[in-house]
């Protein structure tokens, strides 16, 4: 026993011997529904987009520092592993936007029926990708590859 | 706490077959968590096969068949099988809801049974809900007030303030809803859960009920209210079709409102 917690979990058995009860099975046996997915990745992709500001903000002291600095900071953002954090940081941003959007909804009350929570959590995957795919044919349509 | 893995003495393993639908024309296979305080080892997952045309059309319906046939050592709790009474809660094929209410024919391949998630197993689908009652005895629910009722009537409510009680008071206290709740899973012990607060909403939305400002401050807590992150498990769990997680919005909305 650790804690108070621990009460919950004492039995006995047929013969009075204390004994430790098991936890039943939880998130490795839940089906997930579409919104738990979501809810799920708005967190995600939050701690994603946090972490992806630390680039953008390299790519910043970078451009103050000098042309020689921003010249090896642009040279790793066009590199494969470069493009993919970019693009990966694209659709977190937009699957959070979305989704933060839809728990202010929520939050006033708009959209909490049932029949719309999954149709819901579709439209924000659907949205996210639009966005992106937007975003970045806009991108290299302007900037050139 | 967020702990992703059972601990070592809840790790389901593997468990008994009994294949007994010999000859029948309709065959299933359930799969049944099972766990006894005397089997002195980890719970298992015992597998029977059944005949269907030997039983009614609900999951209820093939357990009690199993006890009554096949394994009188099963344990689970029942009884209205009509989906009033909330003891047959149980999780079935990942989802949570009540076995009376869960056809078979809406199922596909075998059928996994698990207690109701994340809580101390008393045995087999017997789940302790002593922590769960003892939070939902917490936020008083039941009518509260001070002044005095009509000395030869009840107290009265118009049609309109009635109606706001609809969706709320036919909350059967499964627990459906507060077990399939990740944010319940991993702060249990301080979040009340979507049951609870849907039963303290009950009371807010009460005109009758005299103890709004008192249950509101009694909710504004980091743990008890606020550890909903609106992942609508709890809607989507819901056997009697309610929506706790709006509830819960509501009372958020009510606490935000009185500040101004």
């Amino acid at each position: 026993m650790s804690d108070a917690d621990d009460a919950v979990f004492l039995g006995k058995a047929s013969d009075g011997r204390l004994i430790r009860r098991p936890l039943s099975p939880h998130i490795g046996i839940y089906h997930w529904p579409l919104s738990m997915v979501g809810s799920i990745l708005n967190r995600a992709t939050g701690i994603a987009i946090s972490i992806g500001t630390l680039l953008l903000v390299w790519w910043l002291v970078a451009a103050a520092a000098g042309p020689v600095a921003f010249a090896g900071v642009q040279a790793f953002i066009a590199s494969p592993i470069g493009l993919l954090l970019l693009l990966g940081w694209t659709l977190s941003l937009f699957f959070h936007l979305f989704s933060g959007i839809r728990h202010l909804g929520w939050d006033i009350g708009i959209g909490t029926a049932k029949r719309s929570l999954n149709p819901g959590a579709l439209a924000i995957f659907a949205l996210t990708l639009g966005a992106t795919a937007a975003v970045w044919i806009a991108g290299y349509a302007v900037f050139g590859g | 706490m967020v702990e992703l893995a059972l601990p070592k003495n809840s790790r389901v393993v593997p468990g008994r077959t009994y294949k007994v639908a010999d000859g029948a024309v309709r065959k299933k296979t359930l799969r049944v968590y099972r766990w006894s305080p005397d089997d002195e080892a980890n719970p298992r997952l015992d597998s029977y096969e059944v005949d269907l045309d030997r039983f009614g059309p609900m999951v209820l319906d093939a357990l009690i068949y199993i006890k009554n046939e096949i394994d009188p050592t099963l344990a689970f709790r029942r009884s209205c099988r009509e989906g009033i009474c909330g003891s047959c809660a149980m999780n079935i094929d990942g989802g949570n809801t009540l076995a009376c209410l869960k056809p078979i024919a809406e199922t596909s391949g075998r059928i996994t049974i698990y207690p109701l998630p994340h809580m101390p197993v008393i045995r087999d689908l017997v789940p302790d809900l002593t922590n769960a009652y003892a939070q939902l005895q917490s936020v008083e629910p039941w009518l509260q007030a001070d002044s005095p009722a009509p000395p030869d009537a009840e107290r009265p409510q118009s049609p309109e303030e009635r109606q706001k009680l609809d969706g709320l008071w036919e909350c059967i206290l499964c627990y459906c809803c507060t077990t399939s709740c990740p944010s319940y899973w991993w702060n249990g012990d301080r979040y009340l859960g979507p049951a609870t607060l849907l039963a303290a909403y009950r009371f807010i939305a009460d005109s009758r009920d005299e103890r709004t400002g008192d249950r509101l401050d009694a909710l504004e807590d980091p743990f008890k209210l606020y550890r909903c992150h609106t992942i609508m498990n709890c809607t989507q769990s819901c056997p009697k079709g309610l929506n706790p997680a709006q509830a819960i919005g509501e009372i958020k909305q009510l606490i935000s409102e009185r500040k101004g």
